[in-house]
């Protein structure tokens, strides 16, 4: 019988401390392209049609740019990167875009200014700066909960911040729904939803909840979590990584900002 | 380099002949790999059904099967393993089956109805669904009152994929256990419908994010396939590699998560600490923790970054050496594991199991080896194979396949040739073509047929987990509560693989 307890002590610490100082984990991992609307050319539509989910559209009005960036519906799959002629999008590591009101996501000429909408600001005098998780798979592609139990593994170890799974929405503050909310999972989701004590929350991770992504719609598909639950944060991504899962949790404790307005990281947090 | 692996050969069967047919193929040892449905335009209102057979290193079959009525003869009680996709063509298309011995819906919810047949070109379908509790077996005699019914999910403990559980149970011991699987279920085969082949890869990556890689390499095989492309040297190489990092990583991932449901603490964390490293390495290798966007139709897109790989890899290699030394030799661990979920050979073979489930059981088959492509027909593919079939056998081939992963990886770091990373793919209107991976958790196929514009007709995808939770079932029936969680475990399923 190998002696584990001895193996753990050799092991060390290998946790982060992250976000406080330290490695995210992230190094080389692609985020949502930057867009530049001023090297984009007329006439040309090759990212529109590059693009699954719809996240570049062509833009109908007079106004603001030709094209219209949500980053809701991004998957990152950067093919608009590769396709477009004029590098009007390039490759960027912005992946820390949770928000707490939807329209940030979408890109804007003016970057907004950092005062972002408050939360609920009972939340610190509530929860304090603990907070227990219910997650909720409403048919996700299994990458979103691939990185949600990262979350527990040594490196980034959750447990460090005061934050908790629970397996009973009765102990839960926090509903964290992923996947686009398929026809059969609608009702069991606004179960545990029902069965949580107020004040709760809700966190939409993944594209899929947010937008409902490449999956969504179709005949067994909703559109992600509006307008099935009240959303307190959006987080994008496919799936967003365990640093911006977290990132995203520290902004709903008010213990970290929001990075992105207007569909954009802040310029002095942009890499 | 070697001899390309031959094409699959399509024969014409009536549908007279199926059932003789299916008999003939499984008495020469041949087992039916699946079974789909689809509509070729402008011929009729009914589906065309293809049944694809598998025997070992001879190259695969298709039959194409034209009907005249809705109603065919059902081949499961021939090969019970193609209940299920029988099953899933009588949801999705409205064929019957006649002879099914167990009819019932499978991909539709009871509760659930769809109209039109979803798979239909064109077709709107709407599912209207008011949920009913699961079809169970009736319970009689004199010890009816004393047996409990246990519902479990669809939202389960810890960070879980859904999936409602239904066990009958008597103390501890389980009598009969269903689950109610899709709950998932996207109509992500559908969603493929009308898209440009590029644009397919894309979402053949979103169907299961733990298999990406294979995901997107069957789907794009299948392709090249129609398309009749031969994909660069130096692609197929970083293919492969690409694969075996998709490997390791699951493999160390099921390592971890099995100690979680035996309580080896350390042996937890050590498992999904080496599975975050191995995922860090893919991230600085590919820009992707799951590897994501490099495959397209006719080679890669982009060239991966993998300077700087050998040697973290390594010392993972060392880690993970010790740590399977280590499990190997924990008491506490292995007396959870030895003769949990003993899956035997011959139920393997009839059930369908696949992958590292079906090695554990003493099949020996592969699809790297048994069905080379990419790079696979000049790589040294060992295959892992134990005969005991319990949970201890499905953690040591896994093992040993996780370590034989970055061996394969260092083979192709040595031997990567130069040359062009992409072919143009263009798959000409009307064609179809059978794309295959040996992913993580088995066999992968995908069928791709397209129309006459060139854009995507029918997209099928056969999942690994599709074919290893129909056989689970069979090695819960009659055992007990303490070892469920150990055994779903041992069998390393996905959910969002198998609804689809």
């Amino acid at each position: 019988m190998p002696l584990w307890t001895l193996f753990g002590l050799k092991q060390g610490k290998v946790s982060t401390s992250w976000p406080k100082a330290g490695e995210d984990g992230q190094a080389g991992v692609l985020g949502m392209p930057r867009f530049d609307p001023s090297r984009c050319t007329d006439g040309c539509s090759a990212c529109v049609e590059a693009c699954l989910p719809h996240a570049i559209t062509l833009n109908g009005s007079t106004h603001g740019a030709r094209l219209a960036v949500d980053y809701g519906r991004c998957v990152t799959c950067q093919l608009c990167v590769e396709v477009c002629p004029t590098d009007a999008f390039t490759p960027s590591e912005d992946w820390a875009f949770g928000v707490t009101r939807r329209e940030d996501l979408k890109w804007v000429q003016a970057a907004a200014s950092a005062s972002g909408q408050a939360l609920k600001s009972q939340i610190r005098r509530v929860f304090g700066r603990s907070l227990h998780i219910r997650h909720v798979d409403a048919g996700s592609c299994n990458g979103c909960e691939s990185e949600l139990q990262a979350l527990n593994n040594p490196f980034y170890n959750l447990h460090r911040l005061g934050v908790f799974f629970t397996p009973s929405p009765r102990f839960a503050d926090l509903l964290l729904i992923t996947g686009p909310v398929t026809y059969a999972m609608r009702g069991p989701l606004r179960e545990a939803y029902e069965a949580m004590p107020e004040p709760r929350f809700v966190m939409a991770v993944g594209t899929c909840a947010v937008s409902g992504g490449t999956n969504g719609g179709g005949y067994a598909c909703g559109n992600g979590v509006d307008g099935e639950l009240p959303v307190d944060v959006y987080l994008p991504g496919c799936p967003p990584n365990p640093a911006a899962i977290i990132h995203a949790l520290m902004m709903l404790l008010e213990r970290a900002p929001q990075r992105v307005h207007g569909g954009q990281l802040h310029g002095a947090e942009r890499a | 380099m070697s001899v390309p692996h031959p094409p699959p050969q399509v024969h014409d069967v009536a549908v007279g002949e199926l059932l003789n047919r299916c008999k003939a193929a499984i008495g020469d040892g041949e087992r039916m790999q699946m079974a789909y449905a689809w509509y070729p335009e402008l011929v009729s209102d009914l589906p065309e059904l293809r049944y694809i057979v598998h025997a070992g290193t001879r190259p695969l079959s298709i039959w194409r099967c034209r009907t005249d009525t809705p109603s065919v003869p059902s081949l499961s009680c021939v090969s019970p393993l193609l209940s299920w996709y029988e099953r899933e063509i009588s949801d999705l298309c409205g064929l019957t089956f006649e002879g099914a011995p167990d009819p019932a819906p499978l991909v539709l919810l009871p509760g659930a109805t769809v109209s039109p047949p979803p798979l239909v070109p064109g077709a709107t379908p709407f599912i209207n669904y008011v949920p009913l509790p699961p079809t169970l077996p009736e319970v009689s005699g004199p010890v009816a009152r004393n047996i409990q019914l246990l519902p479990f999910g669809p939202v389960r403990a810890d960070v879980l994929e859904s999936g409602q559980f239904d066990f009958f149970y008597l103390g501890e011991a389980i009598l009969h256990y269903h689950p109610q699987l899709f709950f998932k279920h996207r109509g992500m085969e559908k969603r493929f419908e009308g898209l440009t082949p590029d644009l397919g890869a894309v979402l053949a990556e979103r169907v299961s994010a733990v298999g990406s890689v294979a995901h997107a390499l069957a789907y794009c095989q299948a392709l090249e396939a129609a398309a009749g492309c031969e994909v660069p040297p130096r692609a197929k190489w970083l293919r492969i590699l690409l694969a075996e990092l998709e490997r390791l990583y699951n493999h160390l991932h099921y390592l971890g998560h099995l100690c979680h449901t035996t309580t080896l603490k350390v042996g937890e964390a050590e498992g999904k600490y080496l599975e975050e490293r191995a995922k860090q390495i893919n991230a600085r290798a590919t820009g992707h923790r799951f590897l994501r966007s490099l495959i397209a139709p006719g080679g890669l897109r982009r060239e991966p970054d993998i300077a700087e790989i050998d040697k973290p890899l390594t010392q993972l290699a060392n880690e993970l050496t010790e740590y399977g030394a280590m499990l190997e030799a924990s008491s506490t661990h292995l007396d959870r594991l030895i003769t949990t979920g003993i899956l035997s050979r011959q139920l393997a073979f009839d059930q369908g199991a696949t992958g590292p489930v079906e090695r554990a059981s003493g099949l020996d088959r592969d699809l790297r080896r048994d069905q080379p492509y990419a790079a696979y027909p000049d790589a040294i593919v060992k295959v892992a194979t134990r005969e005991a079939g319990d949970a201890h056998a499905r953690q040591q081939v896994r093992i040993e396949e996780a370590l034989h992963s970055i061996d394969l990886i260092k083979h192709v770091l040595w031997l990567l040739p130069a040359g062009p990373l992409r072919v143009p793919c263009v798959p000409l209107p009307g064609s179809e073509g059978l794309g295959w991976a040996e992913s993580p958790r088995g066999s992968l196929y995908y069928a791709v047929h397209l129309d006459e514009s060139g854009r995507l007709a029918r997209v099928k995808i056969k999942s690994p987990s599709f074919s290893n939770w129909r056989v689970f079932v069979f090695t819960v029936h009659d055992s007990n509560m303490m070892d469920y969680a150990i055994n779903e475990a041992s069998f390393g399923l996905t959910i969002a693989g198998c609804d689809r």
